[in-house]
């Protein structure tokens, strides 16, 4: 695979990596990250990390706080730049394109890669302006009703929301406002969606629709999560990334991953035994 | 009071000895000093007001608000102080808050953080304290003689616009600052522009404080008196202004005018002016209150 042409400078060893890429091998990679180090400022937060994220599968992103999961997952949209003093290395990869270089519009990057965040955010206005305003400002030229009927539908919201959509989106509970926040993002008609934590602020029921939500998305969509929740990981995703301190230390189908580990650390982290 | 707690059987145990006695009564004495503090303050607000009242309640007549300066007492009125004030203050708003606006919303959401915006914000920080007597001059050499507004409207504006921009610039910034980042995260992840996300979620939620910060300065602007004296502008002027190039009083200016003059008629002449200048300046502070509370309504959760 073309993809593998440049051996990652990872102290973690070639051998370790070898396992790593036979899996990854057979999976078609909507999303790549190409050896991406991530500064803030001189202190690096993400090493020499390569990863393929298949289409229309639901990866997991998983590891101890701090490990650096969340700041990899906004790298796939150029979010960390919104930060500040972040520099990142190597090349992130929306099927050809690196989104990275010089000429492509950060704005665009986002659009086509959603995201939805740890705490529902949702703009302080109407149900229905949260839904049509992504859609809006990027020229939308369909029917906006029917778009963000579709959304909500699709993000299993319609049915609680059909006759307040003019109220604010303030008003719904923890959950509902997680669901509407993916509506949001859906309504740009994203290729892929990443997930930061969506339900670690929500209790297990709005947790258990969240989940079941994704299963169905990822018909349609490629979808990217973070979690620390070790069993949300294994519930809902089909890949999973372990990384620790930075670098990514395991990646494979997440059935293997969790029930015969190739890596002692792995083990070691799902098992309880750290993190 | 449970004076006596400390040599009672005390729920204290081991190690932990406090004295209850001393921990109380600091408590109490500092509560004290405290409300007495406030009752300083208000104090001397409601003697303020009180003074002004008796000495120009019977001055607030009609033939005052609609009469000209005078050099009889009996005849002296506001009327072109008051459409002085008004149109200075609309001028200045025309020139201060887009400036003072749009600088804010420049350093708070698009300037790179360095050094040299660090520089700037610590400047602006210096211009909200220079002295507006300061500004006075600054307007008479530029405004009044270099551009050659004369003593008029336009240069007594522009002088006050001078004055309350580093206060509107520094009220913004803090009204931005408060809008949280998960906003503007959520407007750009669905591919707005920062342009985009500023105007249509960051400046509505940051709006009340925004009018509120405004408003304030303006109040200050509204009572300014050295300024304008240091340009020149007229006590005597006998008919209202029509237009920004035209000549102009205010009414701190009158105020002062009559404050200083000898004849006993002219305290009351003054008292009433007092009068009227604040009733303009807790209207502007109601409008204040009044807008926050209603743009605070769709507050962010």
């Amino acid at each position: 695979m073309t993809m593998f042409t440049t051996e990652p400078k990872s102290s973690i060893s070639s051998r370790e990596k070898a396992l790593e890429k036979k899996d990854v091998a057979s999976a078609q990679g909507k999303l790549s990250a190409r050896d991406v180090s991530i500064y803030y400022g001189s202190t690096a937060a993400i090493r020499n990390v390569t990863l393929e994220i298949p289409e229309r599968k639901v990866t997991a992103i998983i590891g101890p706080s701090g490990c650096g999961k969340s700041t990899l997952l906004r790298a796939f949209n150029r979010m960390n730049e919104l930060v500040g003093d972040v520099r990142l290395t190597g090349q992130v990869l929306l099927e050809e394109t690196d989104i990275y270089a010089p000429g492509v519009d950060p704005v665009e990057v986002r659009r086509r890669i959603g995201m939805v965040f740890q705490k529902p955010n949702p703009f302080p206005k109407t149900i229905y302006k949260n839904v049509a305003w992504g859609p809006k400002i990027n020229g939308y030229r369909g029917n906006m009703d029917e778009l963000v009927e579709d959304c909500l539908r699709r993000a299993a919201l319609w049915d609680e929301v059909k006759d307040k959509l003019n109220k604010s989106g303030l008003e719904l509970s923890g959950g509902q406002q997680q669901r509407l926040c993916i509506a949001r993002a859906l309504a740009t008609r994203p290729e892929v969606l990443l997930l930061d934590e969506p339900a670690s602020a929500l209790d297990p029921i709005s947790t258990a629709c969240i989940e079941e939500l994704l299963d169905q998305l990822k018909n349609e969509l490629t979808i990217a999560i973070v979690t620390h929740n070790m069993q949300q990981a294994a519930r809902v995703s089909d890949h999973t990334a372990f990384l620790y301190v930075g670098e990514l230390v395991e990646f494979g189908a997440t059935e293997q991953l969790f029930t015969k580990p190739k890596l002692k650390r792995t083990e070691d982290y799902i098992t309880g035994r750290f993190g | 009071m449970r004076a006596n707690a400390a040599s009672n059987p005390s729920i204290q145990s081991g190690e932990f000895r406090r004295s209850e006695l001393i921990a109380k009564t600091t408590g109490a004495v500092f509560a004290i000093l405290c409300f007495c503090a406030t009752f300083a303050a208000l104090a001397a607000l409601a003697v303020l007001l009180i003074e002004i009242w008796q000495s120009g309640h019977s001055g607030l007549t009609k033939s005052f608000l609609r009469g000209n300066p005078s050099s009889l007492p009996e005849r002296a009125g506001i009327y072109p102080g008051l459409l002085g004030t008004l149109w200075l203050m609309g001028c200045t708003a025309l020139f201060a808050i887009p400036l003072g606006v749009g600088a804010a919303i420049y350093l708070e959401e698009f300037a790179p953080k360095n050094r040299l915006t660090a520089f700037i914000n610590l400047n602006i920080s210096n211009l909200a304290g220079v002295p507006s007597i300061v500004y006075g001059l600054l307007g008479l050499t530029l405004f009044v003689r270099f551009f050659g507004f004369g003593r008029s409207i336009l240069a007594g504006a522009l002088t006050l616009s001078l004055l309350i921009m580093p206060v509107i610039i520094a009220a913004t910034r803090e009204a931005l600052k408060a809008v949280p980042d998960s906003l503007r995260h959520a407007a750009l992840g669905v591919g707005g522009t920062r342009w985009q996300t500023v105007l249509h979620h960051v400046l509505p939620a940051a709006a009340p404080g925004m009018l509120t910060g405004i408003i304030l300065a303006f109040s200050r602007a509204v009572g300014e008196t050295a300024p304008l004296v240091m340009i020149g502008a007229f006590v005597h002027v006998t008919s209202a202004p029509a237009g920004i190039l035209d000549k102009f009083t205010a009414m701190p200016i009158l105020i002062y005018d009559w404050a200083e003059r000898p004849q006993d008629g002219f305290r009351e002449v003054a008292g009433a002016g007092i009068l009227i200048l604040l009733i303009m300046l807790l209207a502007m502070n109601a409008i204040a209150i009044l807008l926050r509370n209603r743009f605070g309504k769709h507050k962010l959760a």
